[in-house]
């Protein structure tokens, strides 16, 4: 009781909550909204706005690559000059796709589009809170999120293009104006769009932490989180430390190419005439944006990791194996992701000591990764598996961890790194673990979620359509591309074909570039499926997949303030799946023991009775809905 | 009384016990210390290279150090007087830190002259002098923000909305201010020991 602190008069102002919600007009309810539900779902059609165009893109540059030939003028009332009057695409904006395409998916789309939804949506609703700590904030990280959209949309399309420096826009490339057309206004834009971004992912993670950590509902310690929110907490922590960083890399880079410094700049020569810069160095860059940039990968990957954990415990009705073992490993990727920055850097010219120090933490991330990945797997063994669209997309997940995590394996290896460094290899490698892993995570969040985010059902046989497809499609398209890394052919090239050496991969190319489109192409089942469901979709229950968390004791049409009465209290961790006594096989985590005498442990009869202490000590104070 | 009674709920397993607008300041302040962080880290990445040219910095900054000293001591002295409800010395408090605040700005605008005097440039080549207007120039920005903050503060005074029922603001606002100062003394030692 030391901890005891006196709460006045919930219900009543939460009374004020809810005529609020009725008095919404268009504008507050759908745009300038700051129930974070809402702002969850504008997040998520902005990512998925995002994701078409990032895709689309890929598929340009696939066409380049898989069909070096082709005749591409069909594209021409899209990207106007940038096809030539041969129907080719211009060699650099080949560079401007491929640096599009790396920006778009790594931030807006599976940074933005995945925590921005996934956290927003769940954090209240799952730890029982009303909303987040500060709506108001909330609003602004997604407005500045689409202020920086808005700009980075409006970059493609200008004259010079948009940024073609890749989207580690490594400096001097992306420094000097002369360099390249895309260095120009594009780069300019992006750093603009970037700045936005980042204040943006700031509010959110400083939102994010400061909900989870303050306003848990009764019962709600960290130990009875589910694992979505450990991920989340993490992930917006790695966040709030990591994208300063990038801050203060890109107002370097701003003052490089604005205003005559030389943080980055040094011996520079263009068309024989020297540069003015001395003294910077490229690699400062480097050090930097990685510093940044490998946090950003686990930014982007533990949301992900924390809606397979809650969906592969829901649908195989079992506990989740090693929950403390999840948290510990997610605790322990978070904290080697700020110390292995360098591995990106391996052929820099570092020491070799120092690269070998790095290439040791860099392989130690794999022991918590094969912790998640051992833990997935044995609590899939023997469960009652309920094969749903979520469930399939969460199984693909735990594949592309691991097929893409033991590629990792060999990129961690400085020595392997030396020959694999910048090519397909490297390409396949992310793509499989962070990028289809992370965009898996969110397709399956999107399907177990989507009953709860919009009160209908997404249609389950589009779903398997779906899955399948794109599961097989991302292995047609990624595994390929290892042959071709081990080859030697470097990434970001416009074209094969102009190299004798690489002629003989032309058809696997050709190959690839047809599975990209089959898969691009499955993606609009999705989306159907999507829009169809939102408006016709069947209905959906209350807790249509008999899961515990606590989101699915709210009504199917919650409002802002998400519970209509008191928030539920709660007694158990999130994971009583198919408990041994149980009248169902789940047992939501509102329930008190009290009421479960027949599954109960001997431990937990003992909490049963210090439930029952609590509860007649204060004469009612806490209502638990037990009687239902 | 037995609505209210009711309504007075112990909550023993509630594990809320920072105000959130607190915690959001103390988060923000760790997005600052990872950006200076940035800087500190790449100068001595930085420092290694080849175009690295020391100078000696100009002793004003110890002048500008001992303002900012100065201006959290005052600050601290108006949250005592808040917390007195001693609202006439409070005014006063604050407004002496906030001219201190103004002339420690004044004062890095000097030193930044003396810099130029010495043909120490933001521009060019040399690093060591293009950092130290970097960082200085940043902490002069959260400065700023934090004297706006000061007169957010400054004017809830004179609308009663400061006193020792309410001193919610006034932590926040010496928090913010302290932690600038605080920052200050060491970006000034960290330079002072580098370049």
């Amino acid at each position: 009781m030391a901890t005891a602190d006196i709460h006045i008069g919930e219900d009543a102002s939460h009374h004020d909550e809810h005529d609020h919600a009725h008095d919404d007009n268009f504008f507050s309810k759908y745009l300038f909204s700051t129930d974070h539900k809402m702002i969850a779902k504008q997040f998520l059609v902005t990512g998925i706005f995002w994701a078409l165009i990032g895709g689309s893109l890929s598929v340009i540059f696939r066409l380049q690559l898989g069909f070096p030939d082709m005749d591409l003028s069909f594209l021409k009332p899209i990207l106007g000059s940038w096809i030539d009057t041969q129907g080719k695409i211009d060699p650099e904006f080949y560079l401007a796709l491929v640096t599009m395409h790396g920006t778009i998916m790594v931030f807006f789309v599976l940074t933005a589009g995945l925590s921005g939804t996934f956290s927003n949506f769940l954090i209240p609703l799952q730890i029982g809170a009303r909303d987040m700590a500060s709506g108001f904030m909330n609003m602004l990280s997604y407005w500045f999120f689409f202020l920086s959209s808005v700009i980075m949309f409006v970059s493609l399309f200008i004259e010079t293009g948009p940024a073609s420096g890749g989207w580690v826009i490594y400096p001097p490339l992306s420094a000097l104006p002369k360099a390249m057309s895309g260095s120009g206004l594009g780069m300019t834009l992006w750093l603009v769009a970037m700045v936005f971004f980042i204040v943006s992912t700031l509010l959110g993670g400083v939102n994010y932490v400061s909900t989870i950590i303050n306003m848990r509902t009764k019962g709600m310690s960290f130990t009875r989180l589910p694992l979505t929110i450990w991920a989340f907490f993490l992930t917006a922590i790695i966040g709030l430390l990591s994208f300063p960083v990038l801050f203060a890399a890109a107002l370097l880079l701003v003052f490089d190419r604005s205003f005559g410094t030389s943080f980055y700049l040094s011996d520079i020569y263009i068309a024989g005439e020297a540069l003015p810069n001395q003294g910077g160095s490229p690699i400062l860059f480097q050090h930097l944006f990685w510093f940044l940039g490998h946090p950003e990968v686990y930014i982007v990957l533990l949301p992900a990791l924390g809606l397979t954990s809650e969906i592969i415990s829901t649908n195989s009705r079992k506990p989740i194996f090693g929950y403390k073992a999840m948290i510990g490993s997610m605790l322990g990727i978070a904290f080697l992701s700020f110390i292995v920055w360098a591995h990106h850097m391996f052929v820099t010219g570092m020491n070799p000591f120092l690269g070998s120090i790095f290439m040791l933490l860099t392989l130690i991330i794999a022991v918590p990764s094969a912790v998640k990945v051992f833990n997935y797997l044995t609590t899939l063994w023997r469960g009652n598996l309920v094969f749903t669209p979520a469930m399939l997309f969460s199984i693909g997940l735990v594949s592309f961890f691991i097929s893409g995590g033991l590629t990792g394996l060999h990129l961690g290896n400085a020595a392997v790194d030396i020959q694999l460094h910048d090519t397909y290899f490297v390409v396949a490698h992310f793509h499989l673990v962070m990028g289809s892993a992370a965009f898996f995570g969110m397709l399956a969040g999107v399907y177990h979620w989507f009953p709860k985010m919009y009160g209908r059902m997404m249609d389950a046989k589009l779903g398997y359509v779906h899955f399948w497809l794109t599961f097989i499609g991302v292995y047609m398209v990624f595994f390929p591309m290892h042959y071709i890394g081990i080859a030697g052919f470097p990434r970001r090239y416009y074209s094969f074909t102009n190299f004798d050496t690489f002629n003989s991969f032309t058809d696997l190319n050709t190959f690839v570039s047809i599975a990209a489109i089959v898969t691009f192409s499955a993606q609009f089942v999705f989306l159907f499926n999507f829009f169809y469901s939102i408006w016709r979709g069947r209905k959906a229950p209350q807790n249509p997949w008999n899961s515990n968390t606590l989101e699915w004791t709210a009504p199917v049409d919650a409002g802002h303030g998400n519970w209509p009465g008191e928030i539920p209290t709660v007694y158990r961790w999130p994971y009583d799946y198919g408990k041994p006594g149980a009248e169902d096989d789940f047992i939501p985590q509102h329930i008190p023991y009290s009421a479960t005498p027949e599954s109960n442990l001997p431990i937990e009869n003992e909490m049963a009775k210090e439930e029952n202490l609590t509860e007649t000590g204060q004469e009612g104070a806490i209502q638990v809905d037990e009687t239902k | 009384m037995e609505a209210k009674a009711q309504m007075i709920q112990e909550q023993p397993k509630r594990p809320m016990s920072v105000d959130p607008r607190k915690f959001n300041l103390w988060l923000f302040m760790a997005t600052v210390v990872m950006l200076f962080g940035a800087y500190l880290s790449a100068i001595l990445v930085a420092k290694a290279e080849a175009g690295w040219a020391e100078y000696q910095l100009p002793d004003s900054l110890w002048f500008t150090s001992g303002i900012i000293v100065l201006s959290s001591i005052f600050l601290q002295l108006a949250y005592r007087s808040a917390k007195k409800d001693n609202l006439s010395t409070l005014k006063i408090y604050m407004s002496i830190t906030m001219g201190l605040g103004l002339l420690f700005l004044a004062g890095q605008y000097y030193a930044w002259t003396e810099l130029v005097a010495m043909k120490v440039y933001f521009s060019g080549d040399n690093l060591a002098g293009s950092f130290f207007y970097v960082i200085s120039g940043l902490h002069g920005v959260h400065l700023i923000g934090g004297i706006v903050y000061l007169i957010i503060v400054f004017v809830n005074t004179f609308q009663a909305k400061v006193h020792s029922k309410n001193l919610n603001r006034m932590e926040m606002c010496a928090t913010y201010w302290h932690f600038l100062g605080g920052l200050w003394l060491i970006l000034f030692i960290f330079l002072f020991v580098n370049i």
